[in-house]
């Protein structure tokens, strides 16, 4: 049986736990593009490779991130998402302009 | 063929005959290079040839040909979609396995077994309701039957489903088949080869090479290819291919499996489908249960078989019947689908010239094989999509105009 770490629970059966598709973040929606907007809502990084992603662990109802390999399927990190992270990706956000 | 299999027995040699030549290292230069050689690229291939007389074709393959999904699927072909577009289209492509056999003058073992839907739940009822009107209206031939007649064709059948879900009824496609999937491959193959197309096996494409928007040629691990026309017809290698020219797509790719039991004396004559119980089955030509089911629940490129797949598959078959409790699995596999957000394939041109796609073929592509082949052929001819495909383009994301297709996949996914 897989495991999968939650990070309020602990290591438990994949089986408990629901994949919520890409982290991804949406353009600013009042000054995008309608081709923008189009794009974020259908378009998906389909290539494999290093990816964060939204787990959910259902019987405790906790959403939180994998860092996962979608070619070998190995994850090497789960943590909850904090005000810390957002304010961090914020920052490197900010940098990156 | 029963004369040529004699003056075959009375040689004194019995080399097995090729159906397409042996070919290392490809040319120069071609005027369409199609990348991946499972059905659809095959196919691709040859409808350039007959339909269009472009010979000039290179299939570039990168493992053996048919040995992605078009030899990985359950082998079902049927029509009964749920919208007007995919009920046509797939209509088109019963009509041309029909008559494939001979046209390709090799056995496909098409056997047309009549397809069950079954509804477990009213919800599920009034989607087939639904199905069947759209089906009546394109002049496709599906019904709405009740727990009498399910019983009557399939008296194997526990309509109780072990008391967990009744079946309350069915939608019956008589036209549904299935076919000997790696044959059509093939058969496809030696037709192309015989029309002129070369195909090229453990051939890789590494990089697409476009300038001003337009493909100039393709980097392979057996050299350049210059080209203005480059066909990806990769299913679950999708992503990759699409990432070489910076085209985004909705597609992500799950794993979907499958398995075989043991070879049985006929008693399946039809194939059943449970969307509530996961399962889609069938009884091969050669004894088996073919058996599949719903996709696994999340994104990985891998090709691996599961145990949790082949214990909850099973499960529900002996909810279905009950007596193969002591029937053998004896082979399980894996292969990557290109899932769409609405089910229905992406086919056509896109925003590069010369570049083409036929994709997101998720867990629906091997009934698609002719009518994609002839399809996407006419495209490439005439660098413009007819219009049996207009509603599966890539540009209908941005328009909105997506076509749902989810209440016809097999099962629920």
């Amino acid at each position: 049986m897989k495991l999968l770490t939650c990070p309020v629970n602990g290591t438990r059966p994949l089986s408990e736990f629901i994949f919520g598709g890409e982290y991804r973040q949406a353009p600013e929606q009042n000054s995008c593009t309608d081709a923008e907007w189009a794009a974020y809502v259908h378009n998906r990084h389909g290539a494999p490779g290093d990816k964060k992603e939204w787990w959910y662990h259902s019987p405790s109802g906790t959403w939180f991130i994998a860092e996962r390999n979608t070619l070998t399927d190995k994850v090497s990190s789960t943590y909850l998402l904090s005000q810390k992270n957002l304010n961090e990706e914020k920052a490197a956000q900010e940098a990156g302009k | 063929m029963p004369l040529r299999l004699l003056k075959y027995a009375l040689k004194k040699e019995h080399p097995a005959p090729r159906f397409f030549k042996s070919l290392e290292t490809p040319k120069k230069s071609y005027d369409v290079v199609i990348i991946g050689g499972g059905g659809h690229g095959l196919a691709a291939a040859y409808y350039l040839a007959k339909d269009h007389g472009i010979t000039n074709v290179a299939v570039l393959e990168k493992g053996y040909i048919g040995g992605g999904n078009t030899g990985r699927n359950t082998a079902i072909v049927r029509s009964n979609y749920l919208t007007p577009e995919g009920v046509n289209f797939y209509d088109a492509s019963v009509k041309i396995y029909e008559g494939l056999s001979e046209e390709l003058d090799l056995n496909l073992f098409y056997s047309t077994r009549g397809h069950f839907t079954l509804a477990h739940t009213e919800s599920a009822m009034r989607t087939m309701r639904w199905r069947a009107e759209v089906n009546k209206h394109v002049g496709v031939d599906s019904v709405v039957v009740g727990p009498d007649e399910i019983a009557k064709a399939c008296p194997e059948l526990d309509m109780s489903c072990s008391g967990q879900a009744p079946i309350l009824g069915a939608l019956f496609h008589a036209p549904g088949s299935i076919a000997r999937h790696d044959g059509v491959a093939w058969g496809y193959a030696r037709g192309a080869d015989r029309y002129g197309a070369e195909i090229f096996q453990n051939t890789e494409v590494l990089s697409i090479d476009v300038k001003n928007g337009k493909v100039c040629g393709v980097k392979t691990n057996k050299g350049y290819i210059e080209t203005k026309q480059v066909l990806s017809a990769v299913a679950g290698f999708t992503p990759r291919i699409t990432e070489m020219v910076d085209l985004e797509t909705p597609i992500v790719i799950h794993p979907l499996q499958a398995c075989v039991t043991e070879p049985m004396k006929p008693w399946l004559n039809n194939i059943l489908v449970s969307g509530s119980l996961h399962v889609y089955v069938s009884q091969s030509s050669r004894g088996e249960l073919v058996m599949g089911s719903s996709l696994d629940p999340y994104e990985v490129h891998q090709t691996r078989s599961t145990l949790d797949f082949v214990e909850g598959l099973t499960s529900h078959m002996l909810d279905m019947f009950p007596f193969l409790s002591n029937v053998k699995i004896v082979r399980q596999w894996g292969g990557m689908a290109d899932m769409t957000p609405d089910f229905a394939p992406i086919m056509g041109k896109t925003p590069i010239e010369g570049f083409y796609l036929d994709a997101g073929w998720g867990t629906w592509g091997f009934k698609a094989t002719p009518i994609s082949g002839k399809t996407m052929a006419a495209t490439i001819a005439n660098d413009s999509a007819p219009d049996l495909i207009h509603s599966f383009r890539l540009s209908r994301f941005e328009d909105y105009e997506l076509t749902g297709e989810k209440g016809a996949a097999s099962v629920g996914h």
